[in-house]
């Protein structure tokens, strides 16, 4: 059964240097406080999965938490690049960043072989592109009823997965709807999960159409309103995309980002 | 008559590519703003397609990004990311993809990842996203891109994304569901492939373009069509709709 837990004990319990540690959520419900919670509590050596790194995982590269980049598609969305995480990559600042790339139909069937209890997933992808080469975790694989040549991708089984969702309810169940992404494939996938909520709630409505995660599926629930911002809530609250557009000239500068860092960080808890 | 700009030509070109389809899964940037075009102009019933499960979607105004809360609040149906490219794209499902690039090459692969080494890059580009799927998965692509010797290269620094290969019977080599990009637009004109050799060859000039300006923007040689032809100039309504688009994100983004 999920734990109640506030997001500084969820974090020190079940993330650990060296983790494997996906934080999910497209564009919508990304978990930001519990991101800069593990920049707090100065994780390292993590390796980060996400299909969209996003600002988190610029934050996070930016800071040093990380080692290793599990991703499908690293820009800022809409507004141009991820410049700590070209940073990293181009001038291993903080440090050197190991990447395993992949497509979002690679990645997001990673997830699924993970979800599933399978070693690796199929699909119909990859042919013909240097990613192939590349990824130590795509190969051929041949039909065997067909012949057919098509890409395995390796399961991927997180260490502890983190996602931010709108409601859990008083037994711990949890609900998300709107763009839920790869969010319930990915809790399912690892051995341990944080869900931060927008809200706490006696009674989810009575509309099975969302995504519901048991309460005995999930390991650590946090009450964080606001705790995907500068993503948005459906339901509770919109994207700041000026955010995202002050990102790019905020964080091209090392030392305007340690700032950052430093006020809006370090320096603020629960934020 | 009114002015326009070659930027504009390009995504009143790539709007009209969509007459007839059904279905469309749009790119952000240039993609999206062709794609909303052509739903606003002559498409209306179009099904855009957003890799973050929105199948369906009717934005009033042009998405910041392909999760905006405005393309979950219309959609027909959200789906999940997985959904989205197991169940619609793979199966061939969609009729049209439509994608941008940092590089084209002269069969029509793409490069989002790198410039320069992939171990050491001058500049470390987003990567894939969807687009290799899109271009594989879709029965034909768009590719909608700016044109300078950069960004039409002899030779991509990293193959993203599948176009032709290296010509030929290249992707039935590989069994690849679709047909393939079907025509790729710039700023300068337009250029589809050679039945044959399936290299990308120059089919139509865009206003004030000449052959001479589309050459010295192309890292490879250029082939051009027999029956080169002018690209039609975008009519008053085109033009109104596409900058009423524009104006409707600006206004937004400035709320």
């Amino acid at each position: 059964m999920a734990e109640f837990l506030t997001l500084e004990s969820a974090v020190a319990t079940h993330v650990h240097d060296g983790d494997v540690v996906a934080l999910e959520g497209f564009t919508h419900l990304i978990p930001f406080a519990a991101g800069h919670e593990i920049i707090r509590q100065r994780r390292r050596d993590l390796t980060l999965v996400r299909l969209t790194p996003d600002l988190i995982c610029d934050q996070l590269i930016g800071a040093g938490c990380a080692r290793k980049l599990v991703f499908s598609w690293g820009g800022n969305p809409g507004v141009g690049s991820l410049h700590r995480f070209r940073d990293a990559v181009e001038h291993e600042w903080p440090q050197a960043l190991e990447l395993d790339e992949h497509t979002h139909a690679g990645l997001a069937n990673r997830f699924v072989a993970g979800a599933s209890g399978l070693p690796f997933a199929v699909l119909r992808a990859y042919a013909g592109t240097d990613t192939m080469a590349h990824s130590a975790t795509v190969a051929n694989v041949i039909c065997p009823f067909t012949g057919e040549l098509l890409a395995a991708v390796a399961a991927l089984r997180p260490d502890v997965s983190v996602i931010h969702a709108q409601q859990a309810d008083r037994a711990g169940n949890v609900r998300l709807w709107g763009i839920t992404g790869v969010q319930k494939e990915s809790v399912l996938a690892a051995s341990r999960s944080i869900v931060t909520v927008e809200e706490i709630v006696e009674h989810f409505d009575d509309d099975r159409s969302a995504v519901v995660l048991p309460s005995w599926t999930v390991t650590a629930i946090v009450h964080a309103p606001g705790g995907c911002y500068p993503s948005y809530a459906a339901g509770y609250s919109e994207r700041d995309n000026d955010y995202y557009e002050a990102w790019d000239s905020l964080s091209r500068d090392r030392h305007v980002f340690e700032e950052w860092l430093e006020h809006h960080v370090y320096h603020r808890e629960g934020s | 008559m009114s002015d326009f700009t070659n930027d504009e030509v390009m995504t009143v070109a790539a709007a009209r590519e969509l007459q007839g389809a059904r279905s469309c899964f749009v790119g952000i940037g240039l993609p999206s703003v062709a794609a909303n075009l052509a739903r606003a102009l002559h498409a209306p019933g179009l099904v855009l397609v957003y890799e973050s499960g929105t199948v369906g979607a009717k934005p009033t105004r042009l998405p910041l990004s392909i999760g905006d809360g405005e393309l979950a609040r219309t959609a027909d149906v959200v789906v999940s990311v997985p959904e989205i490219f197991n169940y619609w794209l793979q199966p061939g499902r969609i009729d049209v993809g439509m994608l941008g690039a940092a590089q084209v090459d002269r069969f029509a692969n793409l490069n989002t990842t790198v410039i320069g080494s992939y171990d050491r890059p001058k500049v470390r580009l987003p990567g894939a996203g969807g687009a290799p799927e899109i271009a594989s998965g879709c029965p034909r692509s768009i590719i909608v891109m700016r044109q300078s010797k950069r960004t039409f290269v002899e030779e991509l620094d990293y193959r993203t994304t599948f176009g032709f290969g290296d010509g030929g019977d290249a992707r039935a080599r590989l069994a690849l569901p679709g047909a393939g990009p079907s025509v790729l637009i710039s700023d300068l004109g337009v250029f589809r492939p050679h039945p044959q050799t399936f290299e990308m060859t120059l089919t139509s000039l865009h206003p004030g373009a000449t052959v001479a300006i589309v050459r010295e923007a192309t890292g490879w040689d250029l082939s051009v069509s027999d029956d080169l032809i002018e690209t039609p100039e975008p009519s008053d309504d085109e033009l109104a709709l596409l900058r009423a688009l524009h104006a409707g994100s600006a206004a937004k983004a400035t709320d």
